[in-house]
């Protein structure tokens, strides 16, 4: 098959997936199947266009015009890549995780989640193979369409209320902001095609420059930069496995992926550069990632302290889109995959930990590790990787982004990434903690003894009440991957640098 | 030789075929000759289309009787996307009709009801492909009249309040329209409107041609429902008959802007008269409030239908706000949206239907949970719901993406941010109605009910899917406009 | 003086428009409204078929002996405003019957009350 067959097929295969999963809605185990045999096979394709790319390729594939300007056209260069493997991988894991929480909490609509599901899926790896920004921004509105049930998945009060400001946020931003950005760019290159160098440098003053990055970064609502951060935690109401696609799967991470592809083929990283039109947006990225963590170190809720920590890390990778040199560019595409393992990881634990006990609060969480030993120790590692320590995949991307930052002459971007660190560190350690090295609350269980018999002092075996191993073994995994990650930074920079390769 | 009397044919079909429903009396046999009839005016009208994309403009002399004195058909690129559109529409929505007909009327009930149907189709396409401003007239009352009956068909007795106001208001319009058109004749003394095209400019400084104007303004801005002569509408769309609804906010108004488009652009010559009087700012600030006022009523309704009414309102000021820049792209932009908008109301208002039909209501609260119980429905409304905020996709984004570049085309940013916002409340509205079909436990009423009817589902299905199709693929909806636009400015005929 | 009554028919015009119109607005009952309506439409056979008429000229029929006519365009044109004027009042009646039926009045305030609950 050509490479661009396989474009087509990566949308296709999703799509297809989700029909099949409406067609055996009366089977949940064939439902199921059908999920992990799309997810699987979406991977293995998007797996062939890899060695392309690597190879210096850019498969292509064209739509078609819609009107003068407007083409659905599609093509694959390092980053896409990079997101397209993140995102079909982690479906996988994440569908099997879904079956273990789905059935664990006896859900209901769980055809609907699927099928939602898949169609999110499909319009990422739109979002990804983009060629131009107004086929990325189709993809962009079908992703957010196609997860506002899944927010809204309870159906009562309070799903219903985040999953409305949800969709009155990420849609309305689009609409005021992303749409005259794409009218402007159009008026001003005469394209709207991605393209190494960018297709703005030279054509557009700092100043217009500025003001057209400040549309975009506040027209991609998914990026989750302060002030447009507030859907994430309102999306918190939504089952984990609609939480770790939102932020570890497809949703923030099309947003991020958006403002580095705007940022390194619309505006051209020499030209932000040499124009220095990006400089607000180092100092507000920054304040969003401190800012952020500190809301966080508030949160008692385990989720919403999550969100806030997802909002944080975000804000790193706009950061280095911002900063805009070579090593801030790859450290932001190396933080999409590193934190997306990390944050899916701690995610799946927080459903884990729902699922066994339906406990939410993380003061709820005292001596959990106890009962829930693999679940915790798979949190310490995830939350290693987000802090940014060795031997964990997020060192990485957190140093190439504090070395791109003295690049560019951001001292202060240095220090404020080591106080972040300090703050992650101080968000997400007393967790283990509690769950490790505190007693058990001894009237929690009492109340909850069906779902969580501790036995104080009883052998190793008697005192485990994992969660169902389907929600166990994907989080286990993901850490490891974290771990993994550590060894691969050459690998990932070797793709990455082809992004900033532009043709003579 | 049948290709030589299209533009009489366009017409004739229908009118002939009206008192044919009327005299057989039979539910079935009437909407068998609806169907046959619209289908043959479709027809006719891509007939038209292909002959005008060959040839340029024809000229067709009624009965022989050569114009200026005899009554001219004229048909233009302008006119004959028109045609298309209120034919095109007609012919999706009289298929969907009788279901919902057969249901609620008895035999002879309904065949009058498609006599209305196709006399008002008559008059629609009359008004659009006459080049004689008094037959213009005639035409224009033909169909109101029968669209006034169509109204009071309605189940509910406001119908009939809603069909009586909407006859005071329509006729007052039409009134004022034949008192301009009656003046311009007293000055030229012609009532052709080529030839008036060719005698206006000269005088068109002139007292009584100015007066002439202010008449067609008023008259037609009530046809076409610019706010704030937009009061009967509401209501008429909201308690007549799904078919009607469909039908006329497919193409009633729409043909009013052509009206409107025609006699500003066309007869008194070109962009450059309309911009040198006062009516694109009047049209600028009318529109835009048109736009919210509307749109944030439409918020507050709790009345699906009446939701919709007032979101054409809000729509048609779109339409007009691109017509007001007095630029090519501006005029591409309300064509275009003309084009787009038609499909995708008449479409929304078809789905309401297979609602009523089944649940006997379109109040919001006893809409609850019919997501479920009515995926198909529900999900075309949703599909339409998102072309009228403009996502990427659907047609709307074409209309909303033209409109915006026909402001920066201008300069004028703020406008760009007001469309923008508009597009928004109109999201917080269609929004309002997911969140109620979707995320709420049926109501008692909805609990029992069934998907819509397979035959008002598919007439509904081809216009979302001609939603989807005319969002990817441009071709006919802006390449045609972009050229009308582009004769429409340079005032040829 | 003079100058007024050379446009007397124009006056007249007026005069029948605005009053027509004022019924409309002003009458609550639904039949006065039509009957407004009515004079509304009247001003306009008058407006149409005043210029139309020559000086001297006689009835637009050919025939031995008259070489001077009145244009018989707007006669055309206002028996057709006519058929249509009349169409419109007849509907309208139709309605108000109906109306009649379903609400038991036809005062439009009177209906507009029971509308609203």
């Amino acid at each position: 098959m050509e490479p661009a067959d396989h474009i087509l097929l990566a949308m296709l295969i999703p799509t297809v997936g989700a029909l099949l999963i409406v067609l055996a809605r009366s089977n949940p185990n064939l439902r199921e199947a059908v999920t992990l045999v799309t997810a699987g096979l979406l991977f293995v394709n998007v797996l062939q266009l890899l060695p392309v790319v690597l190879a210096g390729g850019r498969p292509e594939l064209f739509g078609f015009t819609v009107t003068p300007g407007l083409e659905v056209a599609f093509q694959v260069e390092p980053l896409g890549i990079l997101f397209g493997l993140i995102a079909s991988f982690l479906w996988i894991v994440n569908s099997f995780y879904s079956i273990g929480y789905m059935r664990g909490n006896k859900e209901p609509r769980q055809t609907q989640f699927y099928v939602a599901f898949a169609i999110a899926l499909a319009s990422a790896l739109g979002i990804a193979f983009s060629a131009n920004l107004f086929t990325l921004f189709l993809f962009y509105e079908i992703l957010t369409l196609s997860t506002y049930p899944l927010v809204a998945h309870h159906g009562d009060a309070k799903a219903r209320r985040g999953a409305r400001i949800y969709l009155i946020i990420l849609l309305g931003t689009s609409i005021v902001f992303f749409i005259p950005a794409l009218v402007w760019t159009l008026a001003i290159a005469g394209t709207l095609d991605f393209m190494p160098g960018g297709i703005l440098a030279g054509k557009a003053s700092g100043l217009t420059t500025g003001l057209l990055l400040a549309l975009f970064a506040f027209g991609i609502g998914k990026a989750a930069l302060m002030p447009v951060h507030k859907w994430l935690p309102n999306a918190m109401v939504a089952p984990t496995p609609v939480s770790a696609l939102l932020h570890a799967v497809a949703v923030v991470k099309a947003g991020v992926f958006t403002i580095l592809k705007v940022s390194v083929y619309i505006f051209g990283s020499d030209h932000l550069l040499a124009t220095g039109a990006s400089e607000w947006l180092v100092y507000l990225a920054t304040f969003s990632l401190l800012a952020a963590s500190v809301i966080a170190l508030t949160k008692d809720n385990l989720k919403a302290r999550l969100a806030y920590s997802t909002v944080s890390q975000l804000g790193y990778i706009v950061l280095g889109a911002a900063i805009a040199t070579p090593l801030a560019l790859i450290g932001a595409g190396m933080h999409i995959l590193m934190h997306a393992f990390g944050k899916i990881t701690l995610f799946f634990v927080a459903g884990a930990i729902h699922t066994a006990t339906h406990k939410t609060e993380i003061s709820q969480l005292n001596g959990i590790g106890r009962a829930m030993p693999f679940t915790m120790g798979a949190f310490f590692i995830g939350a290693l990787s987000i802090i940014g320590l060795p031997p964990l995949g997020g060192a990485w991307s957190k140093l190439y982004i504090a070395l791109g930052g003295m690049d560019g002459d951001y001292w202060f971007v240095v220090a404020a990434l080591m106080i972040s660190s300090v703050l992650n560190v101080a968000y997400l350690m007393p967790i283990v903690v509690r769950a490790f090295f505190r007693p058990p609350d001894p009237d929690e269980h009492a109340h909850d003894h069906d779902h969580a018999p501790v036995v104080e002092n009883g052998s190793f075996r008697s005192r485990i009440a994992e969660a169902p191993l389907l929600c166990v073994v994907p989080l286990m995994f993901t850490a490891f991957a974290c771990f993994i990650l550590f060894f691969a930074p050459d690998a990932i920079q070797g793709l990455l640098q082809g992004m900033m390769e532009v043709p003579r | 030789m049948l290709a030589q009397h299209l533009p009489a044919l366009q017409v004739v079909i229908p009118l002939l075929a009206a008192p044919l429903c009327a005299l057989f009396r039979r539910g079935f046999i009437g909407w068998l000759i609806a169907v046959a009839a619209n289908w043959l005016a479709f027809a006719a009208s891509i007939g038209l289309l292909i002959r005008v994309l060959n040839e340029g403009v024809i000229s067709y002399a009624m009965g022989g009787w050569a114009p200026p004195i005899g009554i001219e058909y004229r048909v233009d690129l302008i006119n004959v996307f028109v045609l298309l559109v209120v034919s095109g529409v007609g012919a999706v929505i009289i298929p969907f009709a009788r279901t919902g007909t057969a249901a609620r009327f008895n035999d002879t009930d309904q065949a009058w009801f498609y006599t209305m149907y196709l006399l008002a189709l008559t008059g629609l396409l009359g008004v659009t492909i006459t080049g004689d401003a008094f037959n213009i007239f005639v035409f224009l009352e033909i169909s109101s009249l029968a669209s006034y009956v169509m109204i009071a068909m309605g189940r509910d007795r406001r119908a009939l309040t809603a069909a009586y106001q909407y006859l005071i208001m329509g006729t007052v319009g039409a009134t004022f329209i034949v008192i301009g058109i009656g003046l311009l004749w007293a000055m030229t003394g012609t009532l052709n409107l080529a030839d008036l095209a060719q005698r206006i400019p000269e005088i068109n400084d002139t007292r009584p041609v100015l007066a002439a104007l202010a008449f067609l303004t008023v008259g037609i801005s009530l046809k076409l429902a610019l706010f704030p002569l937009h009061l009967w509408l509401p209501n008429a769309y909201a308690y007549a008959p799904a078919v009607t609804s469909a039908f006329l906010a497919g193409t009633a108004t729409k043909v009013a802007i052509y009206l409107f488009l025609r006699f500003f652009y066309t007869v008194f010559g070109g962009g450059g008269f309309f911009s040198s009087t006062p009516l694109p700012e009047m049209f600028l600030v009318l529109s835009i409030v048109a736009m919210f006022a509307a749109s944030t009523v439409a918020l507050f309704q709790d009345d699906v239908k009446r939701m919709f009414a007032y979101s054409s309102v809000a729509q048609i000021g779109f339409i007009t706000l691109g017509i007001s820049f007095v630029t090519e792209a501006g005029l591409t932009a309300a064509m275009t949206h003309l084009f787009n908008h038609a499909i995708m109301k008449a479409g929304i208002f078809m789905l309401l239907g297979g609602v009523m039909f089944r649940l006997a209501s379109v109040k919001l609260e006893d809409m609850a949970g019919i997501g479920r119980k009515m995926p198909f429905t529900m999900g075309g409304i949703v599909i339409l719901g998102l072309g009228l905020i403009g996502t990427p996709g659907t047609s709307g984004f074409i209309s909303k993406w033209w409109i915006v570049l026909a402001a920066l085309e201008k300069d004028q940013w703020w406008l760009v941010a007001l469309i923008l916002v508009a597009s928004l409340i109109t999201m917080l509205y269609v929004g309002r109605i997911v969140e109620v079909a979707y995320f709420r436990e049926p109501s008692a009423k909805a609990a029992s009910v069934r998907e819509a009817p397979l035959a008002m589902l598919i007439p509904a299905y081809v216009l979302v899917a001609a939603t989807i199709y005319f969002g990817l693929d441009t071709n006919w909806s802006v390449g045609l406009a972009q050229q009308a636009a582009a004769d429409l400015l340079a005032g040829l005929y | 003086m003079t100058e007024i009554l050379a446009d007397l028919n124009y006056w007249v015009t007026i005069f029948l428009l605005m009053g027509g119109l004022y019924i409309i607005v002003a009458h609550g009952n639904m039949v006065k409204k039509l009957v407004g309506l009515s004079i509304f439409q009247t001003s306009v056979y008058l407006l149409f078929i005043s210029p139309g008429k020559v000086l001297g000229g006689t009835a637009p029929i050919i025939a031995p002996g008259f070489e001077l006519y009145s244009n018989p365009l707007p006669h055309v044109l206002i028996l057709t405003a006519i058929v249509v004027g009349v169409a419109t009042i007849a509907l309208g009646l139709a309605l108000v019957v109906r109306i009649h039926e379903a609400y038991g009045t036809i005062e439009d305030d009177e209906v507009q009350e029971m509308e609203a609950d």
